[in-house]
């Protein structure tokens, strides 16, 4: 069961270094070859690409709160994932501050009958240098009460 | 080529894609790039054991190729959100089919906007993805 006492929680703040060759290796990993990923030599990040933030948020204790909700591995799943830029997405160079915090927990019943609990952590990022709002990351996680279906 | 504001009508479509089938290689390189390393994805003996009769797809890489098809036709510097919630999973030789379409097209703060909303359907018909992005338009 989740731990509703998580809501509120906030990671310490950490640097994520936007870099070339992780552009690269991450657009081709989701298929894609575009020139403005693979041959400018300042590429634009792909939309998904801030998910690489847990190679910088782990590590060091105390920069993920995700933790505190307590969801069973065993019962959980991705549920929902949403990034929003404030401008284009962030380029290779670019240092960013980020910060996650625990938004919510709540549970609803399933479609399917059995209790369904939800969290959602919210991910900051900024520029390093200006301060600039840059994007913010927004995952959503799902605890089923029995643990997910498998193919019949 | 990235399309222009006048050729971007509501209701106009993406181009399809097919992606697959889909490989155990397309999880791992994934899961190396994006450091997502849960071994429910590529390690046969410990999805077996978790009840499953192969390694379970990773939605984050078939997000990531639904986001980067987008980004493809409207370009990488453009896009301005994008969320995606899973329904289904996905398997190992599964062939998976996105479509997409422009459901509004707007001015927003000076800049010319459209939202996309996009599917990844499964053979079969089954919804393994939802998506909603939006992009600017030059």
């Amino acid at each position: 069961m989740a731990d509703q006492s998580a809501i509120g929680a906030e990671g310490t703040a950490f640097d994520l270094e936007i870099e070339r060759g992780k552009i690269r290796e991450f657009a081709r990993a989701t298929l894609s070859s575009h020139p403005a990923y693979l041959e400018d030599p300042h590429p634009v990040s792909p939309p998904t690409f801030l998910t690489t933030m847990f190679f910088w948020q782990e590590g060091a204790p105390g920069h993920n709160p995700w933790p505190l909700v307590r969801l069973d591995p065993k019962r959980g799943m991705h549920a929902e994932q949403e990034y929003v830029f404030y401008g284009p997405p962030p380029r290779a160079g670019a240092r960013l501050t980020c910060q996650s915090r625990i938004e919510r927990v709540f549970s609803k019943e399933g479609r399917r009958g059995g209790r369904l609990t939800f969290a959602v952590m919210v991910t900051e990022f900024h520029d390093k240098a200006t301060g600039a709002l840059v994007a913010r990351a927004r995952m959503t996680g799902v605890e089923t009460e029995k643990p997910p279906e498998t193919e019949p | 080529m990235t399309e222009r504001w006048d050729d971007l009508a509501e209701g106009a479509s993406v181009p399809p894609r097919t992606l697959g089938p889909i490989t155990r290689t397309d999880f791992v390189r994934y899961q190396g790039a994006s450091g997502d390393m849960n071994p429910v994805h590529h390690d046969e003996t410990f999805a077996k054991a978790a009840g499953y009769d192969a390694p379970l797809g990773i939605g984050m890489f078939h997000a990531g190729v639904l986001a980067t098809w987008a980004t493809d036709w409207l370009g990488p510097e453009n896009v301005r959100a994008f969320k995606v919630r899973w329904k289904e999973p996905v398997w190992p030789g599964d062939v998976l089919t996105f479509s997409g379409k422009i459901v509004r097209r707007y001015d927003e703060g000076g800049e010319r906007r459209v939202d996309l909303e996009l599917l990844c359907a499964r053979q079969g018909g089954g919804t393994a993805a939802q998506a909603w992005a939006t992009f600017v338009v030059v």
